[in-house]
């Protein structure tokens, strides 16, 4: 067990690692350093001046060194200034994470709510018409270009209706419990119809195979009620690849925030990478980026930790032989 | 007896039972034929789409402009079967590029296994997991002049779609790439290819000529399924302005305007993503038809 956890921290540190590179290298291929838009915003300065000062950040030199010198900053804790906030990058992520957070799990959770029971519903009665139409949401779900799902939601619920907020966190001068409620809910149900029709079909596919087994005849056949199999019997074992699937879409559900984050100007992770990028925030979009990733390693080591906590045959070890 | 035949029709039968599949067939057929067919179209209807006309802004539907006008005048239903052509090439292209680099990392990581495969495994699963579309924005955001491109590359006006379909296909064979390496390892311990291993055949002839053919439905079904994912990618690209870029119309960017006008002309929104959702629906549907007919062990 530690060998294994340990050998996982490894490789994840490994593809931090080698992702950090990956994308420093390709941040300095956007349009203009930070030299050059000071150049723009200061006609006073002279290409003599320009040299100069990249000469003093440091940017003439290669890459690789410039690159070490981020890395060995980096892993004492200092990830450099943002541009844009005018302030360390970390300091501006810390309130980001907790939007996002906050964001991510409440839809996770709400898909979760939906997608188990309605996918077992519909393995237990296969080719049903709520099968089908179960089936066509999910579809449905699954095909919606989320960015377009939410702008009408904003339509309808904010522009026709005037129901709920277009955007942002909390209204000026309100920012109670109950306005913070109202903002959040169209960015969750957009992410959560984005999430949910995935984890339906797989619950409902994996609840599927689960019953056909000898060992679900077995409890039937010593007289138990359905609802007692399914509950005592097949749902652990059906959950299993679910929890497989949820780790491996972390990476997407993050790509689904950020969508829903820029669309309602949710102040989240999502949208701060989104802006940094565009905005040539380096020092920012290159933490947030490492940030987003170590977020879905975390995810894939925990859904492995909690494979082996619903499925006790499967030991530590025989995952490392298999993989 | 004909086997292989009779197999096919087995497989064309179990297809036409699918009925949203037979139906989202047809749906792609003709969505593709309008949009190839946009030009004549459009001179046929008197459509245009391209010359802005201010006097003609945000008009409602009426028989000279079928779907009304957009914010700068021009027609609706051109604007949207010329982004139907780029967003439906783009995809196609994309999907079989993609298709292409997964059917070689997939049967290479499968037919030579060990430290190898485990090695390529790793890096598609490090790849599957990667929050793709923050990626996707850094590398469609990046400045192609300072690769070392000449500026008749970097300000040509394809430039944009080049760009777009490269770097979706660098993140979209992970799917077909875990399927062929999964058939590779099951065909590769059967008789077929011990015997052509035994009679002396090279590694590369075995793949393309022995495993490559049987693993045909696996890669069919896994491509038709990823260009509703690459449609999706391509359509949120464009609409942040990162894709493909104005005039050339795709359904994404049409969208990136109508986002602004929601006030005053809320139906710009609707078509562009009403055509994506069901342009991606209909590939998903007719994927998971494909899935169900090509599978061999199916019973009718």
């Amino acid at each position: 067990m530690f060998r294994y956890t340990a050998e996982r921290i490894f490789q994840s540190l490994l593809v931090l690692l080698a992702l950090s590179f990956a994308v420093y290298g390709l941040i300095g291929l956007m349009p203009g350093d930070p030299i050059d838009l000071m150049i723009q915003g200061d006609p006073n300065l002279s290409q003599a001046d320009a040299k100069r000062l990249k000469a003093i950040h440091g940017l003439d030199r290669p890459l690789v060194e410039r690159y070490g010198a981020w890395l060995f900053n980096a892993v004492q804790g200092d990830f450099g200034y943002s541009r844009n906030h005018s302030q360390p990058a970390l300091d501006v992520i810390s309130d980001r994470i907790i939007n996002t957070g906050l964001l991510l799990g409440l839809s996770l959770v709400l898909s979760l709510a939906i997608a188990i029971p309605v996918g077992i519903y519909a393995a237990l009665h296969p080719y049903s018409k709520t099968d089908y139409a179960v089936n066509l949401a999910c579809f449905a779900g699954i095909s919606v270009p989320p960015f377009w799902l939410a702008l009408l939601f904003i339509i309808l619920f904010a522009v026709v209706l005037g129901w709920l907020p277009a955007g942002g966190m909390a209204t000026v001068g309100d920012g109670g419990f109950l306005d913070r409620v109202e903002h959040l809910v169209l960015p969750v149900v957009t992410l959560t119809i984005a999430s949910v029709g995935d984890f339906t079909r797989f619950m409902r596919a994996s609840m599927l195979q689960t019953l056909r087994q000898d060992f679900i005849r077995t409890a039937r056949a010593k007289g138990l009620s359905m609802t007692r199999v399914v509950t005592g019997h097949a749902l652990r074992n059906a959950l299993l690849p679910l929890v497989t699937i949820i780790a491996l879409s972390f990476g997407r559900l993050f790509s689904g925030a950020l969508i829903t984050e820029t669309m309602f100007a949710w102040q989240g992770m999502g949208k701060m990478i989104y802006d940094a990028i565009l905005g040539n925030d380096y020092n920012l979009a290159l933490i947030g980026l490492m940030f987003a990733t170590a977020l879905t390693l975390i995810g894939n080591f925990l859904a492995d930790l909690g494979y082996v906590w619903l499925d006790p045959r499967v030991s530590l070890s025989d995952r490392e032989r298999t993989v | 007896m004909n086997a292989p035949q009779s197999m096919a029709r087995r497989m064309g039968r179990r297809f036409l039972q699918h009925r949203l599949a037979v139906a989202s067939l047809l749906t792609l057929l003709l969505l593709a034929l309008l949009s190839l067919g946009a030009p004549l179209l459009e001179d046929l209807l008197g459509l245009d789409g391209q010359t802005t006309n201010l006097f003609q802004r945000n008009q409602p539907p009426s028989l000279e402009h079928p779907l009304g006008t957009d914010e700068i005048g021009r027609d609706l239903l051109a604007r949207l079967l010329q982004g139907g052509r780029v967003s439906l090439a783009v995809a196609v292209v994309a999907a079989l590029a993609s298709a292409v680099i997964g059917t070689m990392i997939g049967v290479i990581a499968g037919y030579y296994g060990g430290r190898f495969d485990a090695l390529l495994m790793r890096f598609t699963d490090g790849v599957i997991s990667l929050p793709l579309l923050p990626l996707l924005i850094v590398l469609a955001a990046i400045d192609l002049s300072k690769l070392g491109l000449p500026p008749s590359v970097t300000q040509s006006e394809d430039v944009s779609l080049y760009r777009i379909i490269l770097i979706i296909s660098l993140v979209g064979w992970t799917t077909v790439a875990r399927l062929v390496r999964a058939e590779t390892l099951t065909l590769k311990q059967r008789e077929f290819v011990r015997a052509a291993v035994a009679q002396g055949a090279t590694a590369g002839r075995i793949m393309r000529v022995h495993i490559l053919p049987n693993a045909v439905s696996p890669i069919i079904v896994a491509t038709t399924l990823s260009v509703g994912n690459i449609i999706l990618f391509e359509s949120v690209l464009s609409f942040l302005g990162l894709g493909i870029q104005p005039p050339v119309a795709s359904w994404g960017n049409m969208l990136t305007n109508a986002q602004e006008l929601i006030w005053s002309a809320p139906q710009l929104a609707v078509w562009p993503g009403l055509l994506i959702f069901v342009t991606v629906i209909a590939f998903n549907f007719l994927g998971d038809g494909l899935q169900d007919a090509l599978d061999p062990r199916a019973v009718d």
